[in-house]
């Protein structure tokens, strides 16, 4: 276990980690009938457009045909939303909670700023703000949540190496990291020998080295690369799911009588300029699976809870030359839990038409990303209304309302 | 020769982008003209690690507790010279020659004298000649002590006929081996054994005010000694002769030649560019700062060549490339800057001041590329990565690395989902791993 500088600052224990998820908490010790809320942020920019699907557009097939699937109630396609949407067939569980109206997608939201840098959207994204700041929206959330932000043993968790910027900040955070799982997960580790692959020296080394930790020879660059991808090469799923061990352990932890209120995690693997057909099914597997171990380890408390994802920014209504897409800008954002108002798809849908997409490229935003979570913010951990210009300073936000049940 | 790849070169790793710019001889030279600017804090002289040692034993006290901060004031303030120095060249010529001059914490208590020994009898020297250096050295409490010298009795004289001890050759023997004329010089078992009895009598008085060097002359050999077809006298001036002989031989220039070649230019040092260096040594008198800006003006290593790095170079490139550092460590501290290099150097495999034997580490990219020496190297840097939270990544590697920069390593980066994954990816490169 690694204690970082940053996590002692911080008064933090430890942190959790596993490939390229992570889970961080803040929020109290808190009581049993606290509302619960996760942040899952989704690294990398996801694709709205092949996670939520607008099948009824009649413009979508036009920009990446070879991207669109099957509409619902064809072999292997989408996943019906209400006649107009269709949910990627990897998320089962998710549309399970769509149909007791515990998930609500909300299309075509995007951040406050138009970086396409995936580390300074990050930083906007998680600062909440028009710079980056030094705390998050999260943890500037739980500070003014009236005695939430001192308790004692963190009304917040983060599970990684680090907390992440949503969670930093002046309320007490803690963290967890399993031992012997801070290394790279087997993508990353996969870029990596392609970047060595020509080397004489490191070439070999790197191999040879990864061989010895169990990889196998079909994992390694140059041949196939579905290691990456959820299976490995015989097609079996994944040994170690991390994202479901970290979010069943989020959601122990969360359900537990004096736990944490509020926790954040992360999950990787949605960068696809390449190949994306193939390659988006497993991360939306992973995060779908995900979701399922925090509904089974809240148990009770899942009615109690708001899970949101979100992710930096999305990607380019055109397919590009490699079947993948390129940074772009809206995207699309989950909400699930018992405490959701689910079962349609929220937003205002752009359309796709030439003079509609953003620079003649992306999905045009219509929501602000910021609306949503202080919508959360304030109809489930009732935040006060006053309080929202101190967790998003700079320009205004309008809580988005409606987006909770009303208790 | 761009300017980055001569900073990373004959430096540290880039840091902040200084220095870029520059022709290579300028900033070389700008280094070593004029005085060492590192500024060493909270630590003292040989003396008080004498000092510390003494009392601990008298009052046999276990767990070093009077060494121990001393020890930790040390790596505190030399690390953060490390990370921080503005004059790159002239602190790996600091670490090149204290690797030269090994003293390993491994034998001979050395622990309350490493840290003095490299600012006492190393750094001042590495701009001026060889035999100056050779001279602190060989006087040095830390040599002494590591290598035994200090134990080292003449059979004939007093003590030694007192007390039935005799010579111990390990000093002796490894100055001519490894620090000045080496085999190649052709001396014979008896040179080694003559020049253990020059030796006799140069020890560490433990028990004076102020303790350090002493010349002992009642353990001294008595009687005109022969080393390599040279006499010389009885008496502590005979040690000094003796090295001034060993320290501006033809032999030791072009032993250390090769020594300088080998580690700022490649592993298989072209003969050319010895004899060149070795030219310059011979024609300044063994001056030290014109060998080492001679190896500036020798041809480049072949493309994809270059020298690969040590785990200390490593991990002293990436945290030098994150701009770790700023406001003095505190010795002890398990957060500060120091420690986190130091804790570094352990995991990759490269305690600091544990070289295993007095030759030093290995110079040579085959001692440092094992496979799992590789993979730690990645897991370290990505669980390093994971608390950079600022900067731009591309910005990082551009500084970093500048033209060495492959475009396959860019677009890795470039598609990475996050910052952590973009700096595992410049710190796992080809080109990350040499300097």
């Amino acid at each position: 276990m690694m204690i970082s500088r940053r996590t002692a600052l911080l008064g933090l224990t430890s942190a959790w980690t596993l490939g390229r998820s992570s889970l961080a908490f803040a929020g109290s010790s808190g009581g049993p009938d606290d509302p619960r809320l996760v942040v899952i942020l989704l690294r990398g920019a996801l694709d709205g457009l092949s996670a939520v699907t607008p099948y009824g557009d009649p413009d979508l097939a036009s920009y990446r045909r070879a991207l669109v699937l099957p509409e619902p109630g064809q072999e292997g396609g989408l996943l019906d939303l209400g006649g107009f949407y269709g949910l990627h067939p990897s998320l089962v569980t998710l549309h399970g909670l769509y149909g007791q109206g515990q998930m609500l997608p909300i299309h075509a939201v995007a951040g406050h700023y138009r970086s396409r840098s995936h580390f300074e959207a990050q930083d906007y994204l998680e600062s909440g703000a028009d710079e980056r700041l030094s705390s998050g929206w999260l943890n500037r959330a739980v500070s003014v949540l009236q005695g939430k932000a001192n308790r004692p043993d963190g009304y917040g968790l983060a599970m990684g190496l680090t907390v992440p910027l949503l969670l930093r900040g002046s309320a007490r955070v803690r963290s967890y990291a399993p031992a012997g799982s801070q290394h790279p997960d087997s993508d990353l580790y996969s870029q990596i020998l392609a970047l060595n692959a020509s080397d004489p020296v490191t070439g070999p080394a790197l191999r040879n080295a990864l061989k010895a930790r169990g990889f196998s020879d079909a994992a390694m660059p140059g041949e196939a690369t579905t290691a990456a991808r959820g299976r490995d090469a015989a097609g079996k799923p994944r040994k170690v799911d991390a994202f479901t061990q970290l979010s069943t352990a989020a959601g122990e932890m969360l359900a537990a009588a004096h736990g944490p209120r509020v926790a954040a995690l992360e999950i990787g693997g949605w960068d696809t300029h390449a190949g994306q057909l193939g390659r988006l099914g497993g991360p939306l597997a992973q995060l779908d699976r995900g979701i399922g171990a925090l509904r089974q380890g809240l148990g009770e408390s899942w009615n109690r809870t708001v899970v949101l994802a979100l992710t930096e920014f999305g990607r380019t209504v055109r397919i590009n030359g490699t079947g993948g897409t390129d940074h772009g800008t809206g995207t699309v954002a989950f909400l699930a839990g018992g405490a959701v108002a689910g079962g349609k798809v929220g937003g205002t849908w752009p359309g796709l038409r030439s003079g509609q997409l953003f620079e003649n490229r992306d999905l045009a935003p219509t929501t602000d990303v910021r609306s949503v979570v202080a919508g959360v913010l304030c109809d489930h951990l009732h935040l006060p209304s006053h309080a929202v210009g101190t967790v998003f300073p700079g320009t205004a936000v309008e809580p988005a309302r409606g987006l909770v049940v009303s208790v | 020769m761009r300017s980055v790849s001569a900073i990373n070169r004959f430096g540290w790793g880039q840091r902040d982008g200084s220095g870029a710019g520059l022709s290579v001889q300028d900033w070389l030279a700008g280094q070593l003209t004029g005085p060492d600017r590192a500024v060493f804090t909270g630590v003292g002289p040989c003396a008080d690690g004498l000092v510390a040692l003494r009392e601990q034993r008298k009052a046999k006290m276990q767990g070093n507790p009077l060494v121990k901060p001393i020890f930790q004031a040390e790596v505190a303030t030399q690390m953060d010279t490390l990370l921080l120095t503005e004059q790159p060249f002239r602190e790996r010529l600091v670490w090149f020659w204290f690797n030269h001059f090994t003293v390993s914490l491994r034998q001979g208590s050395t622990r309350a004298v490493v840290g003095a020994y490299m600012r006492e009898a190393i750094r001042p020297h590495v701009t001026g000649r060889f035999s100056d250096m050779l001279l602190a050295v060989m006087r040095h409490p830390a040599m002494l002590m590591y290598l035994d010298n200090a134990s080292s009795i003449g059979p004939d004289s007093v003590a030694g006929r007192r007390r039935h001890h005799g010579l111990n050759e390990n000093l002796a023997r490894e100055c001519l081996e490894l620090h000045t004329v080496s085999p190649a010089a052709g001396y014979s078992q008896a040179d080694v054994t003559s020049f253990a009895a020059i030796l006799t009598g140069w020890g560490v008085d433990l028990k004076a005010d102020e303790p350090g060097f002493v010349f002992r002359e009642k353990a001294h050999e008595p009687g005109v000694k022969t080393l390599m077809g040279q006499e010389f006298p009885e008496g502590e001036d005979g040690g000094v002769q003796a090295l001034r002989f060993l320290g501006t031989h033809p032999a030791t220039y072009r032993h250390i030649a090769t020594q300088m070649v080998r580690h700022f230019v490649s592993d298989t040092p072209d003969p050319a560019s010895v004899r060149h260096v070795e030219g310059v040594l011979h024609a300044s008198g063994g001056d030290l700062r014109a060998a080492s800006l001679a190896l500036g003006g020798l041809p480049e290593p072949a493309v994809g060549g270059g020298k690969f790095r040590s785990p200390m170079d490593y991990a002293t490139a990436v945290l030098r490339a994150l701009s770790v550092g700023g406001a003095p460590s505190q010795p002890g501290d398990p957060h500060s800057p120091a420690h986190q290099l130091v804790s570094a150097f352990s995991t990759l495999g490269q305690p600091l001041w544990t070289a295993p034997l007095p030759n030093g580490w290995s110079d040579a990219a085959a001692d440092w590329s094992a496979p799992a020496d590789m993979l730690a190297r990645t897991d370290w840097a990505w669980r390093v990565a994971a608390h950079v939270r600022t900067g731009d990544p591309m910005d990082i590697a551009d500084i970093a690395l500048g033209p060495a920069l492959r475009p396959q390593t860019r677009t890795a980066m470039h598609h990475a989902g996050s910052r952590q994954d973009a700096l595992a990816l410049l710190f796992s490169s080809p080109e990350f791993q040499r300097r």
